[in-house]
């Protein structure tokens, strides 16, 4: 693993699965973790600091950004790895569950990057990366929202990484493939075995995997990438 | 760092530039590095021990001879990574035959030969990495450069066809694609292109070839084991705008 030793780093979505596993890696890799979530997060090591937080609120974005630039003075890396599934395919889709998926999946990214950016334009530095899927580049049946806000991931990963290069902030996206957490465990054996059939080296990755994605991109070994999108999917988006 | 400890790895192109980058950062994380090229690498310049075996790769029976020596040396081959390429700033009207032919041979065959003399020892293992050079010129359009850009974008190809292949044999291939770093091939370009490829970069400037080593580094890990087909862009911005 890269080493992270000094930076300070916000992620969301970390009381389980994709989350945890990148809080993990990047505390194991010396970063100085700050993990919220809406869930309990009782499960992560002391040395990892958790707060409640809900992604869709953008006052509730500024407190923890906020705390953070007041206890350790910096903010050296956003992860943004909040985010729901919903499977309703376009014709069955009702508006209020479009909205969530859109505010939770999508909103929350742009409401994450708007409060780390504060600290991050301030310093000249910093290293943003939004978690996306397969289904941020793939065409997949139904998912509709899900497909959709996926996707806005990446032009406003992309949109970031032109827009504040000059001042040394980074942005770039991982699109895991079929990773075995709570969530897609939760799902049909129907919808798995479709995604597993379908990727090519048989069988699913680990949360770690999208860690070390993670980690590398977010290290001073990527400085010079930004704006890109890097699949971790067993080979998914290739065919 | 010991990133690639027990690994035995082939660096093409190893003399200079971003080859001569990519084998020492792997001899330093562990790994058994053998440097291939034409000619041989400051070998002395690195803090930790690189093999040289003089290698063309458009030579199917040098790749054959290098792979078999390194198998019984070391009885395995872990990565591969297939970074040897020349240029030529061409037009398509104006790029002579003999021109074509000889980029077209190291930057698109020489992967070829390579991912082909590779694969053998990798699939009976059930375990390699395979990294294939490209280019942003493999991406986007640039004027000139023709042979250059049609190789480059053959090797991406060729990625996603060996990663898709091979996958349920433990293979993976996966793309590097440079933007714009400072290395003897840049250097030798006509300084208005480099002045024009840096100032359309959005981060400002161009890297060194340690930048590509490090993301050679991560998809030759095992940190990257569930990544294959994928492309890996270091390229300061250039292709997101």
């Amino acid at each position: 693993m890269p080493d992270l030793t000094g930076s300070v780093a916000l992620v969301t979505g970390a009381a389980q699965g994709i989350g945890h596993g990148i809080a993990c890696a990047l505390a194991d890799a010396g970063a100085v973790v700050i993990a919220t979530d809406i869930r309990d997060q009782s499960d992560l090591s002391d040395s990892i600091v958790t707060r409640s937080h809900d992604v869709t609120d953008g006052e509730r974005w500024r407190e923890v950004v906020s705390e953070i630039e007041s206890q350790h003075g910096r903010l050296d890396i956003l992860v943004n790895n909040a985010g729901v599934s919903g499977y309703d395919s376009l014709h069955e889709l009702e508006l209020a569950e479009w909205q969530r998926i859109i505010d939770i999946n999508q909103t929350g990214v742009l409401l994450g990057m708007q409060a780390a950016l504060r600290p991050m334009l301030r310093q000249g530095s910093g290293s943003i990366v939004n978690i996306s899927s397969i289904c941020g580049a793939a065409s997949v049946s139904g998912v509709a929202a899900y497909h959709a806000s996926k996707h806005a991931v990446l032009t406003m990963t992309k949109n970031a990484a032109v827009s504040y290069a000059r001042q040394g902030i980074r942005a770039n996206a991982v699109l895991p493939g079929w990773i075995r957490t709570p969530l897609t465990l939760g799902q049909t054996d129907d919808l798995n075995e479709a995604f597993l059939g379908a990727t090519p080296m048989g069988h699913g990755g680990e949360p770690a995997d999208i860690a070390a994605a993670v980690c590398f991109l977010a290290s001073s070994e990527a400085r010079f990438i930004t704006g890109v999108d890097l699949p971790v999917d067993g080979g998914y988006l290739a065919r | 760092m010991t990133r690639l400890t027990d690994k035995v790895a082939i660096v093409t192109g190893a003399a200079m530039g971003i080859g001569w980058a990519t084998a020492q950062l792997f001899a330093e994380n562990g790994a058994t590095v053998i440097a291939a090229d034409v000619v041989k690498p400051p070998l002395s310049e690195s803090d930790h021990p690189i093999d040289y075996r003089e290698l063309d790769v458009t030579d199917q029976h040098a790749w054959k001879a290098v792979v078999d020596g390194v198998l019984n040396e070391h009885g395995r081959l872990d990565v591969l990574v297939n970074n040897a390429g020349v240029i030529d700033y061409a037009d398509i009207t104006t790029v002579t035959p003999e021109d074509w032919s000889r980029v077209v041979g190291v930057d698109q065959t020489g992967v070829f030969l390579g991912m082909r003399t590779a694969l053998a020892p990798m699939r009976a293992q059930h375990a390699g990495s395979i990294i294939n050079l490209s280019s942003a010129w493999g991406v986007v359009g640039s004027e000139g450069v023709a042979a250059y850009q049609a190789s480059k974008g053959a090797v991406r190809g060729l990625t996603r066809n060996g990663a898709i292949t091979y996958a349920a044999d433990g293979v993976r291939v996966n793309t590097v694609v440079p933007g714009w770093i400072a290395t003897p091939l840049t250097e030798r370009q006509p300084a208005d292109k480099n002045a024009e490829v840096i100032g359309l970069t959005p981060l400002g400037f161009g890297a060194d070839p340690r930048d590509i080593a490090f993301g050679c580094l991560y998809l030759a890990s095992d940190e990257a084991r569930y990544v294959t087909g994928s492309e890996l862009v270091i390229d300061g911005g250039l292709l997101a705008q």
